[in-house]
């Protein structure tokens, strides 16, 4: 008999090893997150996935699933502090939705719908962060980078590469490419790596493609992002 | 062509009027005048804030987003931004001639921002001054005035711009700020549905349309004391056309004339317009003045837009319209028309040819085909020209070899009209302000002038009527003699 825990008066089946978001998301309750993907190893950074365990806060993604725990995750309290993550995801970068090619196929944006967010609230930072255009076949915008750190998974540990790292620590901290040059051209990275099409956001993109797809045609115009499936958008 | 009243000779000695809208997003217009003691006028300038700072913050960005980016520029006519931002990238990624599809979805789309545009205009912002008159009492001076007193007009205004909206919505994908076009195509067709659904209004449109063109040249014909000569003044003009002549607003070679209606250059393909056209820099505005460059800078100003366009084509293809051209053509008597509010006609002329444009497309088939995008070889340069709602658009584009724009130059309609609209205010302030205390309904006047341009600045800070609008006079110290407001 498998065990089961808890969420918001839902009884789910989990088996061991397993985290709450993995066994939540097999049952169909939808937990906001923007570093997991269940293809990767959790990594715990962005607390988008924050819930209340037993009364306690807990990133859900990195927090192995109990027998018998109590899990809150869709309440005002804490989708509130989730919104509050949000806006500052938002104000840190220079995030542009209205002319922002990836919008719709979004992660942030769809997760800002999602949580209710109405305005950034806080006040932007306006970072100036150039692009690395020198890819052939791939631009960087890190304009929109939001610290996941899921094309450096991706790259390590599926494209046996290594060609993205996080870089310095707190408020500084930023992608860089693992070139001499700091360029993306001179890194053998290529349209085929895994790495090229984990972004949540709207940095790593393939060249001259932004608008093939109409607004309206994407995926989260489609069904918001609480009814995706692994809720990683294919928008590449 | 003179620069009268453009610069005082004594300002120091003058009382300042400003007429002030207060601007939402768009743009910020404004106009000065300086009266002496018996209110005579010697200086009138008519400002207008452009936003350049687009132009330095689209460098650096990869050109794909350009066409989406621009539609920001301009709340009142994005669609025109996002077509010709897209007919430059056209000449970047070398698609030297699109599919039948996209072309004809983009020129569906075009038209419908037409239709709705000139549609606003004329009814929303333009017929209560002129079935009222220009000093009519100022509450009723406005739409909600006209639905009282001609209810089936008011009706028809906004039917007419919801139906060129709708073209628009299944075009571009959205009503505003959409993403059909893209550099070498489209990204959408339309629908079975979406095209039987537009079917379905189009005859009423396009008659609907006639009668506005009626409606205006009746208006017109029966005074033209004041139609004939309000904020006249004489100019040079310039439009696209398309081939043999026809009108277009889509796609086409650059065509002048004096304001005899002698050619000036003709045949001109666009992707040479800096050989022709020049922009001058005057130290009390931020809008450019353009001029053509074989008459310099005092005689080569110009004019664009409806009464440029109708006069510069030699006929137009389809027939309503091609018929109000004539009878246009006919009252001017021979020589071109220079009337500002000739304007208002040969707006309505082309809100009639845009409908029965629409209506032969949606006949086509081709919108229906998914055959949307080409390509060719590279190029480092574009040019993209449209003629927008308020005249003649250009787009230039410089694009480097990773993709990323290095330089961009746009003159939009307004600016090409800007010594034009200067003219037409100087006129009226000569004519009506001259020696007598300032009105809220002299200062109208000036609006009407402004108004037959259909400059950005005042659709968007006049919408409906309700923009606040506050004047002040002030003395040579600075000093706020008497202020007017109206809200
Ligand atoms: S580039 Fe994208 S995937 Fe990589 S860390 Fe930034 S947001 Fe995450
Ligand atoms: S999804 Fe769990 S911390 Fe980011």
């Amino acid at each position: 008999m498998s065990q089961t825990f808890i969420i918001d008066g839902k009884t789910v089946p989990f088996e061991e090893g397993q985290t709450i978001i993995q066994a939540a998301t097999k049952a169909g309750v939808f937990i906001p997150h923007l570093c997991y993907h269940p293809d990767f190893k959790p990594h715990g950074s962005c607390k988008l996935c924050t819930v209340k365990v037993n009364g306690r806060q807990t990133a859900s993604c990195t927090m192995r699933a109990m027998a018998g725990m109590v899990v809150e995750s869709d309440t005002e309290e804490i989708n509130a502090e989730r919104r509050a993550l949000t806006q500052m995801l938002f104000v840190e970068g220079n995030h542009f939705c209205p002319s922002c090619e990836q919008s719709g196929n979004c992660q942030l944006q769809a997760t800002a719908y999602h949580l209710g967010m109405m305005s950034p609230h806080y006040d932007h930072f306006f970072p100036n962060r150039p692009v690395d255009a020198s890819h052939p076949e791939v631009l960087l915008d890190f304009n929109r980078c939001i610290l996941c750190s899921l094309c450096v998974r991706a790259s390590r540990d599926v494209d046996g590469k290594n060609v993205f790292a996080l870089s310095g620590r707190g408020i500084t901290t930023h992608l860089i490419v693992n070139a001499k040059s700091g360029q993306l051209a001179d890194t053998n990275f290529t349209l085929d790596d895994k790495a090229a099409h984990v972004c949540p956001v709207g940095v790593i993109l393939r060249k001259r493609k932004g608008f093939a797809v109409p607004i309206g045609e994407r995926t989260y115009d489609k069904q918001p992002i609480s009814g995706t499936v692994d809720a990683v958008t294919e928008g590449h | 062509m003179t620069y009268n009243l453009e610069t005082a000779e004594h300002p120091e000695k003058l009382r300042r009027v400003a007429i002030d809208p207060v601007s939402r997003v768009e743009g910020h217009g404004k106009v000065t005048i300086l009266l002496d003691d018996q209110n005579k006028v010697h200086q009138v300038r008519l400002h207008i804030v452009e936003f350049r700072g687009f132009e330095k913050f689209i460098q650096g960005r990869p050109y794909w987003e350009v066409p989406v980016m621009v539609q920001r520029l301009c709340g009142i006519c994005p669609v025109s931004h996002h077509l010709a931002a897209s007919k430059a990238l056209d000449v970047i990624v070398g698609a030297k001639r699109l599919t039948p599809a996209a072309e004809k979805l983009r020129r569906l789309m075009h038209y419908g921002q037409m239709l709705q545009s000139h549609a606003l205009h004329f009814f929303h912002l333009c017929s209560p001054d002129l079935l009222f008159g220009f000093d009519s009492d100022i509450t009723k001076r406005n739409i909600v005035g006209v639905a009282a007193a001609h209810p089936e007009i008011a009706k028809r205004g906004v039917l007419l711009r919801k139906f060129g909206q709708e073209v628009i919505r299944v075009t571009a994908g959205k009503r505003v700020h959409g993403t059909g076009a893209v550099p070498g195509g489209m990204n959408k067709s339309l629908t079975i549905a979406e095209r039987d659904e537009l079917l379905k209004d189009i005859y009423h449109i396009v008659s609907w349309s006639r009668d506005a063109v009626h409606l205006i040249q009746k208006v017109h014909i029966q005074d033209p004391g004041l139609y004939n000569s309000f904020g006249i003044f004489r100019s040079n003009f310039m439009s696209i056309v398309g081939h043999n002549g026809d009108l277009d607003f889509y796609h086409g070679t650059l065509r002048a004339r004096d304001d005899n209606g002698k050619l000036i250059f003709d045949d001109v393909d666009y992707q040479q317009y800096d050989k022709y056209i020049e922009e001058e820099v005057r130290p009390w505005s931020y809008m450019k003045f353009p001029f053509f460059k074989s008459l310099g800078r005092e005689h080569g100003w110009y004019k664009v837009g409806p009464l440029a366009r109708v006069q510069n084509c030699d006929q137009i293809s389809t027939p309503f319209a091609e018929h109000e051209r004539k009878e246009f053509v006919d009252y001017a008597g021979g020589s071109p028309m220079h009337a500002p509010l000739a304007y208002h006609w040969t707006r309505m002329i082309e809100m009639l040819h845009a409908a029965e444009v629409i209506k032969d497309l949606l006949h086509d088939d081709d919108l229906l085909s998914d055959d949307l995008m080409v390509e060719g070889e590279r190029k480092m340069e574009g040019v993209g020209v449209i003629e927008a709602p308020r005249g003649t658009l250009f787009h230039h584009y410089r694009v480097d070899e990773n993709d990323l724009i290095t330089m961009a130059n746009l003159i939009v309609s307004t600016t090409n009209n800007n010594q034009a609209m200067n003219e037409a205010v100087r006129h009226v302030a000569r004519r009506y302000l001259h020696g007598r205390e300032v009105t809220e309904g002299l200062l109208n006047h000036i609006e009407v002038a402004i108004r037959a341009f259909d400059p950005c600045l005042s659709c968007a800070t006049h919408a409906l009527g309700k923009m606040p609008l506050a004047v002040e006079l002030v003395d040579p110290e600075g000093n706020v003699v008497h202020s007017l407001s109206r809200s």
